[in-house]
């Protein structure tokens, strides 16, 4: 695997084989020495035009836990405040030596452009693309759910469950890798949101759309019930209007105590952060029994260290 | 392409009996032993060895695990990526091999940069006492100053050759092959 780009591009095998690893890491991270010489001499660059918290140091940890040298880079005070292209940047990049690409970009196919430019000869793994991809996210969420329902065995898959991704699938990346991975895996998946927050084309992804929550609820039972983001600037005229409040917005999708009593014993909660508490979910369901929100933060380690490990090792192809 | 089977099925039973009594010497009893198996077929060697000494000593706690050493290779940029595998200690856990007599056990030694990797994986783990190296086969042509203290059976070869531990576990049936090279 030289690029992590889409989930889309991880077939059923691979994806389970990532997962496998992702295994592996995390139960060396169970040890008092946490650090493993694997990537040692290797650099890798975040590059990130976005602001995240948890992605980044994510990465950062998992880089700097398989002993690879971590440069953080972001917009501000670097050169591409004066105007430096992308290209620019990723030359200067290249120019260094670096082994790995971090990428986060407003604009979906950024990490695309340059894994398949002359810039560099580094590997590439997407962060999150505008509105396109976040597979790392797909894949985290993925391990805790095989973790949690199917018990984490090497070689497992999710055949047989139901994911629901609820809320803004119009602009969300982690709702397009998630319906990519997880069908891949052999999940259901259900999608529930309004229709002006679901994209053009959405009856042809491989999953079941609902426009109403209680009814999806009763009809699509969850295994996991995956709440989304919702950006508030969104809930008003000014943002778009996707939505005509915030309030009737979290009366509509937002998970409730009703709803979360609604759940099979057995269903997840889960959030890709950051949570907008009041909004889409409350914290009684943030903080409840059946939220596995900070162990996909814990996951989100060991899926990176998987990811980094498969696209940094192995022999160069030749020419690559 | 010419196999010659070197080893055969009871020769293997054998010398991992007769490894299992050397330990058993070179220890003084069965007192702090820990036997780490190297996968893929160094983990079935040391559950067989592990059998084996405690058949000589059934009051041991048969202390059995395995040591993955994957992640601690220096080929890692030149091989094609590997798959990682687990690593499990016995029963204390974290730390369970610290003052411990660890042995290692792996199917083949050759270059050393398994064992190389083993070590440096062992020492984040915990710190042991004594590490031992057990291996069925010493085929030579090291590359590092490391060498096996328990050895089942020397076998030099050209470095063409290419030797083949079979075990019924992984493949079926028990057998040491030397394949290549005209012999």
């Amino acid at each position: 695997m030289k690029h992590l780009l889409s989930a889309a591009d991880l077939g059923h095998d691979q994806a389970v084989a990532v997962l496998d690893v992702a295994e592996e890491m995390a139960a060396t991270q169970a040890r008092e020495i946490k650090k493993l010489p694997t990537l040692r001499g290797k650099t890798v660059v975040n590059l990130f035009f976005e602001d995240s918290t948890r992605t980044r140091i994510s990465f950062e940890t998992a880089a700097k836990r398989l002993s690879a040298d971590v440069i953080n880079f972001s917009p501000k005070g670097s050169s591409v405040s004066k105007g430096e292209s992308l290209k620019d940047t990723v030359l200067t990049l290249g120019a260094m030596h670096t082994d790995g690409i971090v990428v986060r970009h407003p604009a979906s196919g950024a990490p695309y452009q340059i894994a398949h430019s002359t810039w560099t000869d580094a590997s590439v793994i997407n962060a999150g693309d505008g509105t396109h991809q976040h597979p790392t996210q797909s894949l985290l969420d993925a391990m805790t759910i095989r973790r949690r329902l199917k018990g984490g065995q090497a070689g497992q898959d999710l055949s047989g469950l139901a994911v629901m991704i609820v809320g803004d699938v119009l602009h969300s990346r982690v709702a397009r890798s998630g319906v990519d991975l997880f069908t891949a895996l052999g999940a259901k998946v259900t999608l529930v949101a309004p229709a002006t927050l679901l994209p053009v084309g959405v009856e042809a992804w491989p999953a079941e759309v609902f426009h109403d929550l209680d009814r999806a609820l009763a009809e699509a039972p969850p295994d996991a019930l995956m709440m989304l983001r919702v950006q508030r600037e969104r809930m008003s005229s000014a943002g778009g209007g996707f939505f005509p409040s915030p309030q009737e917005y979290a009366r509509e999708y937002g998970l409730d105590a009703p709803r979360l009593a609604a759940l099979a014993p057995h269903a997840l909660v889960m959030h890709p952060g950051p949570m907008n508490r009041g909004l889409e979910i409350t914290s009684e369901a943030a903080d409840g029994a059946r939220s596995v929100i900070v162990e996909q933060v814990a996951n989100g380690v060991a899926v990176r260290m998987a990811v980094l490990y498969l696209t940094l090792t192995g022999a160069k192809e030749p020419g690559a | 392409m010419a196999a010659t089977e070197v080893l055969d099925g009871p020769d293997i039973g054998r010398a991992v009996q007769r490894i299992a009594h050397e330990i058993l010497e070179q220890n003084h009893g069965p007192e702090g032993l820990v036997v780490l198996g190297v996968p893929t077929r160094g983990v079935p060697l040391a559950t067989r060895l592990a059998a084996a000494i405690k058949r000589v000593e059934p009051g041991w706690d048969q202390a059995l695990g395995r040591l993955d050493v994957t992640m601690y290779r220096d080929d890692l940029s030149r091989a094609p990526t590997r798959a990682v595998g687990r690593t499990e200690l016995p029963a204390g856990g974290i730390g369970g091999i610290d003052g411990a007599t660890v042995v290692l056990v792996d199917d083949v030694l050759y270059s050393g940069r398994t064992i190389r990797a083993a070590l440096d994986a062992l020492a984040d783990l915990g710190r042991p006492k004594t590490v031992r190296l057990a291996v069925l086969v010493d085929r030579g042509h090291r590359e590092l100053p490391i060498r096996a203290d328990y050895v089942g059976k020397n076998l030099p070869t050209a470095a063409a050759e290419r030797v083949r531990v079979l075990l019924e576990e992984t493949d079926g049936r028990d057998g040491v092959l030397i394949e290549g090279a005209e012999r």
